[in-house]
């Protein structure tokens, strides 16, 4: 196999010679690795056989050995205490790196509800981990002891049995209900719709124009020009705008308008709490409010080059680590004012291609521009 | 009519030569083309050991990618090739390396080797048989596994790669050869490996369900079983269920693949190219693959919890605390794991209202997972608890079955799982609550019927070695993980390079691979340990747990029929450990009541009234002895 692959290198290292030379691997340091790992393995072959000789020789002395039983209970309990602190550690150090609060309207009712349930569960992994490893500790073996003969008890076997059904009831019916309000929420008449597509491996997006609507999409008008295929025999399409920064009023409900072109993607915005698959053939939607600006949000986190980003969550090739989108809240102002310097999605090359009237000349570097950006 | 009576006449000699008869078999058909159940066990748990080895050298790879991303490493591109140029594995190869560590671990290691070895193992000698119903079938089984496996690894010899497209093989990624590297031959591969091993899969199940429901020996009604059968004859059943429905939507993405239907696949533009495909939907395969992902998932946890429950039972000398609600909580989960695959699809699109209810039925089976948890607890309650390796990795699958269970309640919560998905925090709870438990499980039972399956006994200080450093490793590695989830970090990432936001969890990944490598060296020991033990090993007495279930009753020696006489007929349940009156610490299933007078209970003739008067006859001369003194 190591030949084969060997081999495969040659070849590929060939081709590459061009670019630079393949990397020499230093053996030396690869045989010290090795060295290091005989010599733990020798290590501990030796302690092996020290306590084998001491069990022995207590033995020998009518002893009973090494107390295993004992030594391993003794390693459960410093194994829960170290647990125990390395956990308390792990979430404050740790816990410490996580999102901020919830920059959107629902997200808080999510965060609420994230609060309820760590706290529960919490509990619970406390409570069991600690009575796991002091019974182990506490019921050791022992000779002189018999085990307690307790087959069953029928009334704390029902009582673990609703008492968890019952906290899981309430989880349940608090979740079922902020799920169904964050999904189900009705389409208003001055949500802001902002159409999200991927593909291999960016984001489009596009906004609607003064009329408030996306002219609609069809796959089979995809060309050069035309990378999202919209129809523009409908006359919500001609005012849309092509758009590189997301950029959304704060407090204003957003309507995402979600597709992909070619794999199944994941447009996913965690501090918005935010995220709805893109899939091929399946146009979905995702309807939030931001509540807090950029520049606010820079300030929480007392750190000036913050951004929210959008990125890709669901594998979709290569280079899906690498798959974002810079989402600005602003304020309204700021907002419309961004607006009003944005390009229509209607450029001149996409009017030559439709045999439409060409507008004024100075539009037209924008098309070439992202065409260059999506490679 | 002829091949009729021919087949009566081998029949008849079959039965007068009698199971104790040896024939001398070749070398080929007592190791290889075996039709022994223990040998096929034996089959089965070193391929699955051979294919975890390999799984967990991928997953250090991509460890290694991740804690450094910025570094070379020239000794990767000699071992790798193309697939790491320049001292880097490359981002298709390192997609490839987390797809197919995925699909060995989860199903060629944890499904087969797991349920497959045990299943094998422990069926015909826990009920009673001399072997499967159908050892032929069982024979085939393996070696379609075998050929599964075969191709799923050679899948890494092909031009472009193995498939890469996660384990969960969502198409369109999957079904387009142009969209990615791996969807090519790779991924052909793939999906042939895995018909094969789902036909493996189906011929285990139907003889183990076959063999549980038709093959126990006299008394061992399904209340007497052990909970190890229990568990490995729901599983069968699961699987059997479950299985044909992913080689449905597997035969499916072969024809979009190959034919050019359209069942996964729509209005699609690849690279600018309109694809000539119309009215699939990629939901579609995910419904399919889920209905067998689910259930799976649970066909990984079962075995390991009856392997634990039975551990756990023998050595805390106790019976295990709710036997029927450990039976009861297994049905449950069984038959509920059915109907909750829909909480891998939330955030797919998938028509909201159904993500509720979804979400109902998942909280639901939180609830038998729950009384297992408490039961096992008060099972090592007021116990006398005996450290052997078993115990310990049955005890660490108790631990890790906890904390990641409870991170589930989370990510089954449709609304948490909105910014959940997909992240680090699945990756951390489904590598403690199936990956560190299952494998915990499975080592357990390594340890504690090796002695079945070798006849010697494994070092107990190295499995005590063994099991304290992949315990705490495991936690090293995967608690650190839910943070980065609950930071909005993405699985399946190949470096956390491009976003300011991650680049703060880059210590925490180089301690993560550090704490992996750690554990993956520690299975060395293990592996020496298993290997050597094999020849070298302490021979085993022939009950050497002092348990009370039937395998124990077998000689060392193996031989073919499993009992050289006739097979021990079953008394009572497996599980009189420490009853008072007795006097040892334990009663085989094959002690009958009338020689164990002084520890019997009322309880233990609930559907035997005339037992029930002869222990009553007992205690009432048992008390006017009393009286007369």
């Amino acid at each position: 196999m190591l030949l084969g692959t060997n081999l495969l290198m040659a070849q590929t290292a060939a081709a590459g010679a061009a670019q630079e030379e393949a990397p020499k691997v230093d053996w030396t340091g690869v045989a010290y690795y090795v060295a290091i790992f005989f010599l733990i393995c020798l290590g501990i072959a030796i302690v092996g056989k020290i306590l084998k000789i001491y069990d022995l020789t207590l033995k020998m002395q009518g002893k009973k050995g090494i107390k295993w039983n004992n030594i391993m209970a003794v390693i459960c309990i410093i194994f829960l205490l170290a647990g125990l602190y390395g956990s308390y550690w792990s979430f404050t150090e740790q816990g410490s790196m996580t999102l901020p609060e919830a920059a959107s309207a629902h997200g808080v009712k999510i965060d609420e509800m994230f609060t309820v349930t760590t706290v529960l569960t919490m509990i619970v992994f406390f409570v069991t981990q600690i009575l796991l490893f002091t019974f182990l500790f506490r019921y050791r073996h022992s000779d002189k002891r018999r085990a307690h003969f307790l087959p069953h008890n029928n009334t704390i076997e029902k009582v673990w049995t609703i008492a968890p059904a019952i906290v899981l009831t309430i989880l349940v019916v608090f979740g079922f209900f902020t799920w169904q309000k964050i999904m189900n929420s009705e389409n208003l008449k001055d949500d802001i719709n902002i159409d999200v597509t991927g593909h291999q491996f960016a984001w489009e997006l596009r906004y609607p124009g003064k009329d408030g609507v996306l002219g609609p999409k069809d796959f089979r008008l995809v060309t050069g020009a035309n990378n999202l295929g919209v129809n523009f025999k409908k006359k919500s399409s001609f005012d849309d705008l092509k758009v590189d920064t997301m950029y959304l009023p704060v407090n204003k409900s957003i309507r995402l308008n979600i597709l992909a072109q070619d794999v199944i993607h994941s447009v996913y915005m965690p501090y918005f709490r935010v995220q709805l698959n893109a899939v091929p053939g399946l146009p979905t939607f995702f309807k939030f409010t931001p509540t807090i600006t950029t520049a606010q949000m820079r300030t929480k986190l007392d750190d000036p080059k913050f951004e929210y980003t959008l990125y890709c969550n669901k594998i979709c090739g290569g280079s899906h680590y690498n798959m974002q989108k810079v989402v600005r809240v602003v304020t309204e102002a700021e907002y419309q004012s961004w607006l009003s310097r944005q390009k229509p999605y209607l450029n001149d090359a996409l009017r030559k291609e439709l045999h439409f009237a060409t507008a004024n000349s100075e539009q037209s570097g924008a098309s070439t521009n992202r065409i260059a950006l999506n490679n | 009519m002829s091949t009729l009576a021919v087949h009566d006449h081998a029949g008849t000699h079959h039965d007068e030569h009698g199971h104790e008869h040896h024939h001398d078999q070749s070398f080929l058909s007592k190791y290889v083309f075996s039709m022994d159940h223990k040998m096929i066990a034996k089959q089965f748990l070193i391929t699955g050991i051979t294919m975890a080895v390999i799984a967990m050298i991928l997953s250090i790879l991509f460890r290694i990618q991740l804690a450094y991303p910025d570094k070379t490493f020239p000794l990767l591109t000699t071992l790798l090739g193309r697939f790491a140029p320049n001292g880097r594995i490359s981002p298709d190869f390192y997609l490839a390396l987390v797809t197919i560590h995925g699909t060995i671990m989860v199903f060629f290691v944890l499904t087969a080797g797991l349920s497959g070895t045990f299943a094998n193992l422990l069926i015909p000698l826990q009920v009673g048989a001399r072997d499967m119903a159908s050892p032929f079938m069982n024979m085939l089984s393996y070696w379609f596994f075998f050929l599964a496996s075969v191709i799923m690894l050679s899948s890494f010899f092909v031009q472009k790669g193995p498939a890469s497209g996660g384990w969960t093989i969502y198409p369109p990624l999957s079904a387009l050869p142009k969209a990615m590297p791996g969807s090519g031959e790779g991924m052909t591969l793939w999906l042939i490996s895995m018909v094969l091993f789902v036909a493996s899969s189906l011929m285990g199940g139907i003889n183990y369900v076959s063999t549980v429901l038709n093959m126990r020996t006299k008394g061992m009604d399904l209340w007497k079983m052990p909970l190890t059968i229990w568990a490995l004859f729901l599983t069968a059943i699961l699987g059997i269920l479950a299985f044909p429905v992913l080689v449905a939507g597997v035969v499916l993405l072969i024809f979009d693949r190959s034919v050019g239907t359209s069942f996964y696949l729509s209005d699609i533009v690849l690279n600018g190219v309109q694809q000539p495909f119309e009215g699939g939907s990629p939901i579609l395969f995910q419904h399919l693959f889920w209905f067998l992902g689910h259930p799976e998932v649970y066909i990984v946890i079962m075995p390991a919890m009856g392997i634990s429950s039975e551990i756990m039972s023998v050595n805390s000398r106790k019976p295990i605390f709710g036997y029927h609600a450990m039976v009861y909580s297994l049905i449950g989960i069984t038959v509920l794991s059915f109907i909750v695959w829909g909480h891998h699809m939330f955030v797919t699109g998938m028509n909201p209202f159904l993500g509720g209810v979804f979400m109902i039925t998942t909280l639901i089976i939180a609830v038998p997972s729950a009384v297992k948890t408490f039961n096992w607890l008060a099972t090592l309650w007021r116990g006398n608890i005996r450290f052997t390796p078993a115990m310990l990795f049955a005890i660490g699958m108790v631990s890790f079955f906890i904390s990641g269970g409870l991170t589930g309640i989370f990510l089954g919560n449709a609304a948490l799982d909105i910014n959940l998905h997909d992240t680090y925090f699945v990756v951390a709870h489904f590598h403690l609550v199936m990956g560190s438990a299952a494998i915990f499980g499975m080592l357990a039972g390594v340890y504690h019927w090796f002695p079945k399956m070798f006849g010697r006994m494994m070092d107990e200080k190295l499995g005590y070695l063994h099991f304290w450093l992949t315990f705490i490793c495991a936690y090293l590695v995967f608690f650190p993980m839910h943070f980065m989830g609950l930071d909005g970090v993405p699985r399946r990432y190949y470096a956390f390079t491009e976003f300011a936001s991650m680049q703060k969890w880059l210590t925490i990944n180089t301690f993560v691979t550090w704490a992996a490598i750690i554990a993956a060296l520690t299975q060395f020991g293990f592996l020496y340990n298993f290997f050597v033990s094999i020849f070298k090993g302490r021979k085993a007495t022939q009950n050497p747990w002092e348990s009370n279930t039937l395998e124990w009753t077998t000689p060392v020696e193996h031989l073919h029929g499993n009992w050289p006489g006739e097979i021990p007929t079953v008394y009572r349940w497996p599980y009189d450990y420490s009853k008072p009156g007795a006097e040892e610490d334990y009663i085989p299933q094959t002690v009958p009541y009338s020689q164990t007078m002084s520890s019997n209970v009322p309880h233990d003739f609930e559907d035997n009234p005339a037992g029930l008067e002869e222990l009553n006859k007992f205690t009432s001369t048992l008390k006017a002895n009393e009286q007369v003194k």
